[in-house]
């Protein structure tokens, strides 16, 4: 019998080759606890990404009390036009004409991370080059034709890509390289909190759980050993 | 005080009779080993499913605007909803996990032969039902990879000739998935499937009453009355219902011998369950798959339409007949070979310990064959998949047959009369 299982675990993963190869991703090595960095991406969010890319299932005040933001600060420093703090975050773009303008309606992005992972991300936002093909002057490596223009290219300068399909170091722009990096890290951070805002709260009571159950374990093992001393 | 209550209760209701004649007096063979912990953890992840299910309805809007906003607002404005959440898409999962081991274990140990056919059958309807009710509950959080699975899976009903295009406009209320879908498959996952799944439950525990539990070695515990001499009878007081019968040996009482021990099993079980669900409940994106972040989209395809992976093994049988219509009858033909299992098996041995070498290799491959096709169902169909699906099928289909050839004259060793310890 436990030749037979053992078979069969051995044999699987043999037969269970590996999915194809898939684009390389840089690591974001983000920490979701680090609440000075989940400000900063939030920031960044509402002054760069807020314009086009909804974050319609999150609420002001649940991240506000999330990142350890006073009310009174959050409503003077992360909200411009003039909503409750009650209210989901969100923008006032016209998507029947944004549509028109980018290709594509500019998507929600409250979920980005879980569908497409933080280091994806990550990854992306530092993959924009220079490419006088498409309508905003600007291609990107990880999402090739993308409809959606350079907008951080003050901060960052931008890339070329070379023969080797090899991006240039970023010229011209306001940050060093590892600055820009940082910034990048502090939004996908700010992002991978939004997709699920009870992550960590989730890992901390699962802790407190599987110790319990743990315990309960014990207990009923010693349970059934009592009653079985019986059964010959 | 209780006795007298008991009393009243009784002498209305057959409460205490029930509970020994199927709990403290239901005889048990004493040997169940760790496969046996599955029927009753299946029961447990039921009545989560129903509990969860019952509460995440509360907060869900079944429509298709609403819909996957409502999910998120569970997730994020519901005390504890994504705890609710998780508990329920994870225990979907592991609903299936569960009750492929517990099928597993009956092939094994040959509890579908005579007497337990009808047993099995019911066991085949709750795993159907199943099905259906976890087809229909993936629509619901109304993602993209709802929509377009969903898509793929009522479309098979289009390969039937003649009425396969009126069929699949009744099934999805519409010309395409749309919101019709989704409130009708709302209504049949939260009442008509659960309401089927905990009838039939019923029904297979009851079948299961009657004719006894199986055990590994696959021996008879109930013996004929008046075979056995007094000393060798099981010393445990059990339901007259069945010692007026027979005279039974090696078995104790299900309660108290087989519910703590099954609460040891509930313990370790919801360890495993309980990592799952707080540490990583998308389960790689298996149990919860990244494109259903997006909320459904008709016009945008995601890139590999891949069903959950539970139906995997099901619909690489489908994917690999190039014929839409064969391969639609291929995959429903696939499950009637399990219903049909009984049949195949002609058979008199029950448990594998005691049966031919070829029944050990057979069922062997036929392991490989189901874990590989669960594999690749989740898979792109490139070539080599399909070549490799091809040839899982036939392992599939091919164990059904080759039982039914070489179990009518088995070459098997002697059954002991009594279980081995």
């Amino acid at each position: 019998m436990k030749k037979f299982i053992l078979a069969v675990f051995a044999l699987v993963p043999v037969l269970a080759f590996a999915a194809g190869p898939s684009l390389p991703l840089d690591s974001a090595n983000n920490d979701l606890a680090d609440k000075e960095s989940l400000k900063r991406g939030f920031k960044t969010y509402i002054n760069y990404c807020l314009g086009c890319h909804q974050l319609q299932y999150q609420r002001y005040n649940r991240t506000f009390t999330d990142l350890g933001i006073e009310e009174a600060d959050g409503i003077e420093n992360y909200m411009y036009t003039g909503e409750k703090v009650g209210d989901h975050i969100t923008n006032t773009m016209p998507k029947k004409e944004a549509a028109a303008w980018f290709g594509t309606a500019p998507p929600d992005l409250t979920l980005e991370a879980r569908l497409r992972s933080p280091d994806w991300i990550y990854t992306y936002l530092r993959s924009f080059y220079l490419d006088d093909k498409r309508p905003f002057g600007v291609n990107n490596k990880l999402f090739k034709d993308v409809g959606m223009p350079h907008v951080l290219q003050d901060l960052q300068g931008v890339s070329s890509i070379d023969e080797n399909g090899k991006l240039t170091p970023a010229q011209g722009g306001s940050l060093t390289a590892e600055e820009y990096d940082e910034v990048i890290r502090d939004l996908t951070n700010f992002l991978e909190y939004v997709g699920e805002p009870n992550k960590l709260e989730r890992k901390a009571l699962g802790v407190k759980v599987l110790i319990f159950i743990f315990i309960f374990f014990i207990l009923a093992y010693l349970l059934k050993k009592e009653y079985w001393k019986d059964v010959h | 005080m209780f006795a007298n209550f008991m009393a009243w209760i009784d002498k209305r209701l057959p409460v205490t009779d029930c509970w020994n004649k199927h709990l403290a007096q239901y005889p048990a063979p004493k040997n169940f080993n760790f496969w046996y912990f599955f029927g009753s953890l299946a029961m447990l992840v039921l009545v989560n499913q129903i509990l969860t299910g019952v509460w995440l309805t509360m907060s869900y809007e079944p429509s298709g605007d609403g819909a996957f906003a409502s999910i998120e607002y569970i997730m994020r404005d519901v005390d504890y909803g994504w705890l609710l959440r998780y508990m329920h898409s994870t225990g979907a999962s592991f609903f299936f996990i569960v009750v492929y081991l517990h099928m597993f274990r009956g092939m094994m140990y040959g509890s579908y032969q005579k007497p337990r056919e009808l047993l099995w059958i019911f066991g085949m309807l709750i795993f159907l039902v199943l099905m259906a009710e976890a087809f229909m509950g993936y629509l619901l959080p109304w993602g993209n990879m709802s929509y377009w699975g969903a898509q793929v899976i009522i479309s098979l009903f289009g390969a039937i000739p003649v009425i396969g295009d009126d069929l699949t406009q009744w099934i999805r209320g519409d010309y395409v998935i749309s919101g019709a879908t989704l409130n009708r498959f709302f209504a049949l996952h939260v009442i008509a499937m659960p309401l089927v799944l905990v009838i039939l439950v019923f029904l297979h525990i009851l079948a299961l009453h009657e004719v006894g539990s199986n055990n590994p070695d696959g021996t008879e515990i109930k013996k004929k009355k008046g075979s056995v001499k007094p000393e060798e009878l099981s010393k445990f007081k059990f339901h007259k219902h069945y010692t007026d019968k027979y005279d039974i040996v090696d078995a104790i009482p299900f309660h108290p011998y087989y519910s703590v021990k099954d609460i040891m099993g509930v313990a370790f079980f919801l360890f495993i369950f309980c990592w799952v669900m707080f540490f990583a409940p998308e389960g790689g994106g298996f149990f919860i798959e990244a494109p259903n972040f997006e909320p459904a989209n008709g016009l945008k395809t995601p890139e590999h339409i891949v069903p959950v992976w539970y139906f995997g093994p099901f619909y690489t049988i489908l994917r690999v007949v190039p014929d839409k219509l064969l391969g639609a009858v291929a995959m429903f033909g696939a499950i009637i070979m399990l219903f049909a299992l009984p049949w195949f098996d002609r058979g008199t041995v029950k448990s594998m310990k005691f049966r031919c070498t070829l029944h050990k290799v057979n069922l062997f491959q036929f392991t490989i064959s189901f874990i590989v096709l669960a594999i690749l169902g989740t898979k792109a169909a490139t070539p080599l998949n399909n070549m490799i699906g091809t040839i899982a099928s036939f392992g599939y289909f091919g164990f059904f047959i080759a039982l039914w050839f070489y179990s009518k004259n088995e070459n098997t060793k002697p059954v002991p009369e009594r279980v081995s310890k």
